[in-house]
């Protein structure tokens, strides 16, 4: 399998993220949250001070490495509950047919029809504010697309010869599924999750910049850029900073999202020998 | 004499498409002995497939059984849960297909996929089921069946893929194998191995064949007896000596008349294939008796 450049690219922006939320601990000068002291408020970047300090005179430099810990926590749990739901209803719907086929893709279109911020946002109204809320309501508002294409691929892989062989020799359905038509179909499946991940990682900060998602004085990359809107005019470096973090690793599940689409995908392949 | 192994009994399978049920098999009745190889020519559309997947219980929508009865050893089949056709399937009937390149699951080596057919079936462990894959795979004639258990399916020739899927389907030594058209997307030399491994695999273990092809040759080498299906009827059925030396039915004239004979282009000078219309003509056409009539011979008159 020959990777491009994007995909090294991104490759390396997630590993970079994820060495940074796993090594905070460590690597962190400071304490994101009880090292708050007044007098170092809003200073700029310096040799102490990385990336400044915010309005309460924590380092930002550590605040975003802890903040990784929660875009991570994020990206990735969302995206396999997305995945497990999206899988499970599509595949299903797809092998079996029939009235619950027709139940999965209304309900899919219901999903698709509204704003996924917005069903998230109604989501966390009822759970309340909070890591596991976040992640409950991110979960469930962005698995259409994958329920879709775990749709299609069942139903393209159900006409291949191994799943009929399959049949024939007395495999159950579940059985089927499992072994032969999950494997298959894992390719694009992996693809919208790496992509996805980049949305949730988004979905998160807009969350959080709305006050619904991790709560100060816990760092989020989101809730660092809402605490940084006051002073925006006088430390700009608290905002920027944040933002960044946001946009390079979004840009990097993005990346890498395809790039394997590129390297699983076989068409794609022979095009760019 | 003894009881047939399986018994179909006016077989009626009818498309239902709107609120009108097409009749695609009428009626079709066959005994088959256990160990015998019987075989079912017809041309394409004529319900040998149909018939096959009947037995199996695999028809899809909108085909449905409308009517008789298939005993296997005494047992309706159209009577038995979803469960026991299941455990049926695999275990006592099984089948092999035409299409050798597309019937393995691409992702997972050949020796797992035989292997699961004992821990499905016989409630074998892994460990158990992967060396009686290799054996399985040494009773097929594979060659290095120990370095090829691991191989993946695209990394095999048609002709051993063939192999591997026939190692799958008597892994549990069943009654009764189905091959349909097993050799057709093989090329000739290849079939011929295949042909022959089927014959004696099915001999050694006293497993019965039916046997579906367009091809009359493979039929002639390998059936004891044959069914010829014609617009969903067995229009003809005799042992294969009989049938092809003294065809009683008009469509097997046609069918026997159709085939190439060698030289025999310079016996006889230009001697002309018999053509049979090659294309069914519309159902609706065809009366409850006369199947062939619409049919034009040579000429276009019918």
């Amino acid at each position: 399998m020959r990777f491009g450049f994007n995909f090294m690219l991104g490759a390396t922006l997630t590993a970079l993220v994820i060495l940074a939320g796993i090594l905070a601990p460590w690597i962190a000068p400071f304490d994101p949250v009880l090292d708050a002291d007044l007098m170092n408020s809003e200073l700029p970047p310096d040799a102490t001070f990385w990336f400044g300090t915010d309005g309460q005179g924590r380092d930002v430099y550590s605040r975003i490495l802890y903040g990784a810990q929660i875009s991570l926590t994020v990206g990735i749990v969302s995206q396999v509950i997305n995945s497990i739901i999206g899988v499970t209803l599509g595949m299903t719907a797809g092998y079996w047919g029939g009235w619950w086929d027709d139940l999965v893709n209304g309900l899919t279109n219901v999903m698709l029809a509204i704003p996924s911020l917005i069903f998230a946002l109604a989501v966390m109204a009822v759970l309340g504010p909070g890591l596991p809320s976040l992640l409950i309501a991110l979960g469930l508002t962005n698995w259409s697309w994958t329920c879709r294409i775990a749709r299609s691929s069942t139903l393209s892989l159900k006409s291949q010869g191994y799943v009929q062989a399959a049949q024939t020799l007395g495999y159950g359905d579940l059985r089927i599924m499992f072994t032969q038509i999950l494997p298959n179909m894992m390719g694009p499946i992996l693809v919208m999750a790496t992509l996805g991940m980049g949305s949730a990682v988004l979905s998160e900060a807009a969350l959080s910049f709305l006050g619904l998602g991790i709560q100060p004085p816990f760092p989020s990359w989101g809730s660092m850029l809402t605490d940084a809107r006051q002073l925006i005019q006088m430390a700009p470096w608290v905002a920027v900073f944040p933002g960044l973090a946001i946009f390079l690793s979004v840009l990097g599940f993005n990346l890498l999202g395809d790039g394997l689409r590129d390297s699983l995908d076989p068409h794609m392949r022979t095009r760019n020998p | 004499m003894t009881a047939p192994l399986l018994d179909v009994r006016g077989l009626k399978v009818a498309a239902r498409l709107g609120d009108r049920a097409h009749p695609i098999l009428k009626e079709v009745s066959f005994q088959i002995m256990p160990g015998e190889a019987y075989g079912l020519v017809g041309e394409s559309g004529s319900g040998k497939s149909v018939t096959s997947l009947a037995v199996m219980g695999l028809l899809k929508k909108p085909l449905r059984v409308a009517g008789g009865e298939i005993l296997f050893k005494g047992q309706d089949l159209l009577q038995l849960s979803k469960r026991e056709m299941r455990r049926l399937r695999g275990n006592r009937v099984a089948m092999i297909f035409q299409e050798p390149m597309t019937a393995l699951n691409p992702l997972s080596t050949v020796g797992r996929q035989i292997a699961e057919m004992f821990v499905l079936h016989q409630g074998k462990g892994w460990d158990e089921a992967q060396r009686l894959a290799v054996d399985a795979l040494a009773s097929v004639r594979v060659p290095n069946p120990d370095r090829r258990a691991r191989n993946f399916p695209h990394q095999m020739s048609g002709g051993l893929r063939q192999r591997v899927m026939i190692a799958m389907a008597l892994a549990c030594n069943p009654d009764l194998l189905i091959a349909d058209e097993p050799t057709t997307a093989l090329d000739v030399t290849v079939q011929a191995e295949v042909l022959r491994l089927i014959k004696e695999l099915c001999a050694e273990r006293g497993t019965a064949v039916l046997f579906i092809s367009h091809d009359l040759g493979v039929i002639a080498s390998t059936c004891q007896r044959v069914g010829v299906m014609y617009s969903g009827c067995l229009v003809e059925e005799n042992e294969t000596q009989a049938l092809f030396g003294d065809p009683r039915h008009e469509y097997t004239r046609g069918l026997l008349g159709a085939l190439p004979r060698l030289g025999s282009r310079s016996q006889h000078g230009r001697q002309r294939l018999v053509d049979i219309d090659s294309i069914i003509s519309d159902r609706s056409k065809l009366t409850e008796t006369r199947f062939i009539a619409p049919r034009a011979a040579e000429g276009g008159q019918p």
